[in-house]
């Protein structure tokens, strides 16, 4: 990680494939199942980790020189409450509805493991704006899976795909099926998605690798 | 190179049963009740079956196609998936339905998870336990009268037998399969003729369905009738459901039921006792494909717990033992 101390582009991108939190590392499991059983659910559950990485990410980093090693666990608690409490009251205030379906899983994003990793992993031993980076890169990730995943049980669990009060088909192609929504249905997607991925990191690095070998 | 240094428990006893002519026997065995099902309720249910094992096999080989395995698509294993699952519809389901069925065996259920042999669950029953939650209107609803054809307007006859334990059937109705139900459950008597052939010709141990079937009569007998023991039907509760077919032809899958003789009769009687508690107690009408599941996600422990006695130990160990003899 030395070398790429100063190469902010780096912190950014690398959240989307190799540290992508979803799919190669497998944090966050929790909201990932729990509520994308829509885009919209999944957009703001996303916006809403967003904001609380980078605002925990940019303080853990700050202070990463007087946090006792010791305590460092507690002391992150600490640093990552502070944001979910202002998401979880401006969600409260502007988006009521959006709140009630989130529920309990935007005060749950205290214990969340992409926050508590990225500030072990990254922000306790980097400079702010490589971690501010970072975060924004993760955060984007995340709240990228939750769409596709909320997409994808949306539209085969109810046949279509709603943008507020837009609606996508006006009227559902085919008989919408249930299990979609339900857990099952959120495993299976979050495994074929995975999957899916996987082979084509593993496809584009094979060819990387005949392409340095041959060149 | 993996693949070919494979330790087994011994004794290792080279069969002249191979993979294709096991599954062709399940194929065959499994022809009576589809021809029962397709004379029982028309036209429509041999289309549904027609369409799950085309559209098994056809998963199959695109999934090995593209991901560059060997296809093996002649070994009848995908056959009997879309066979055993079209059996389990209900015979006015709408055709797409098997045909995702299916699909959703092979690849969600068995290929994923590395092909014949590696699954951890039986395809088949997988996939009807996805399409009951994905569509559970038309799963719980599409029936059909036998012989007439005609759409089922009142519960399937094991509803009621749950409730009032009374099956309102003659035992040759029921032999006959002359009821509403899936379209391979209902006729006992091919169930019957199919599950003595495979036991005759040593592809499936006798104790699954033995211990599956009894525990089962056992059960209704005990608390079929509510509001009181031991007066129920023990008869119409393993003919009624899916328990035949189940018992014979799903809970006896090589790759997800025990490999040893105590553990298929455990199996057996730990799918007979699930089956019955749905069945009485739980939310469904029918318990048989969560029973099975259920025994297949277990099966690992049960193998890992019922182990074989080791030639020599036992007995004359022990008794070795107590007379001060060396043991090993």
């Amino acid at each position: 990680m030395n070398e790429n101390k100063t190469f902010l582009g780096y912190d950014f991108v690398k959240g989307f494939i190799k540290e992508n939190p979803t799919f190669a590392l497998a944090v966050g499991m929790c909201p990932t199942l729990a509520v994308t059983t829509s885009l919209v659910n999944g957009f703001w559950m996303g916006v809403a980790v967003i904001f609380v990485l980078t605002f925990s990410n940019v303080f853990v980093s700050l202070l990463r020189k007087f946090i006792p090693d010791e305590i460092r666990i507690p002391v992150f608690i600490i640093l990552i409450a502070t944001p979910v409490v202002i998401v979880e009251l401006v969600m409260k205030a502007y988006l009521p509805a959006m709140y009630d379906i989130l529920g309990i899983f935007v005060p749950l994003i205290v214990v969340n493991c992409i926050i508590i990793h990225r500030a072990e992993a990254f922000a306790y031993r980097n400079r702010v704006l490589n971690s501010a980076m970072d975060a924004l890169g993760s955060g984007m990730a995340f709240t990228l899976n939750l769409m596709v995943i909320g997409a994808i049980r949306e539209f085969l669990g109810t046949g279509q795909i709603a943008f507020g009060s837009a609606v996508f088909p006006k009227a559902p192609l085919f008989e919408p099926a249930a299990v979609m929504l339900t857990p099952p249905g959120g495993f299976i997607t979050l495994g074929v998605l995975m999957a899916l991925l996987n082979i084509a990191v593993a496809r584009v690095s094979k060819r990387k690798t005949t392409q340095s070998q041959s060149g | 190179m993996k693949d070919k240094l494979l330790v087994t428990p011994p004794p290792h006893v080279k069969s002249p049963k191979a993979v294709q002519g096991i599954m062709l026997d399940v194929v065959i065995a499994l022809l009576p009740a589809a021809i029962a099902g397709a004379v029982l309720f028309g036209f429509r249910s041999l289309l549904i079956i027609l369409a799950s094992v085309a559209s098994a096999v056809a998963s199959e080989a695109i999934y090995q196609k593209a991901v560059k395995k060997q296809v093996t698509v002649n070994d009848f294993s995908a056959v009997i998936t879309g066979l055993l699952m079209a059996l389990t519809l209900p015979p006015d389901v709408p055709v797409w339905m098997p045909v995702i069925g299916s699909a959703f065996a092979i690849v969600i259920a068995k290929q994923v998870f590395g092909g014949l042999g590696y699954n951890f669950v039986n395809p088949a029953l997988a996939a009807r336990a996805f399409l009951l939650a994905a569509w559970p209107l038309h799963m719980t609803r599409d029936w059909l009268n036998p012989m007439t054809y005609e759409a089922l307007s009142t519960a399937t006859p094991l509803v009621g037998f749950n409730v009032t334990g009374q099956s309102g059937l003659t035992l040759t109705q029921m032999l006959l399969g002359q009821r509403p139900g899936s379209i391979g459950e209902t006729c006992i008597l091919a169930l019957l003729l199919g599950g003595v052939y495979l036991i005759a010709r040593d592809v499936i141990d006798y104790r699954i369905p033995v211990g599956y079937l009894g525990t089962l009569a056992v059960g209704t007998w005990i608390f079929g009738k509510p509001g009181a023991l031991f007066q129920g039907d023990p008869l119409s509760g393993i003919l009624l459901g899916g328990a035949f077919i189940g018992a014979f032809f799903m809970a006896t899958d090589y790759v997800t039921s025990p490999v040893t003789p105590r553990g298929r009769l455990f199996m057996g009687i730990g799918a007979g006792l699930i089956t019955l508690m749905i069945r009485l107690w739980g939310g469904y009408p029918e318990g048989v494909t969560y029973a099975i599941l259920f025994m297949n996600l277990v099966t690992p422990l049960i193998d890992r717990y019922v182990v074989p006695r080791y030639y020599g130990s036992g007995h004359d160990a022990v008794a070795r033992k107590a007379a001060g003899g060396e043991t090993r």
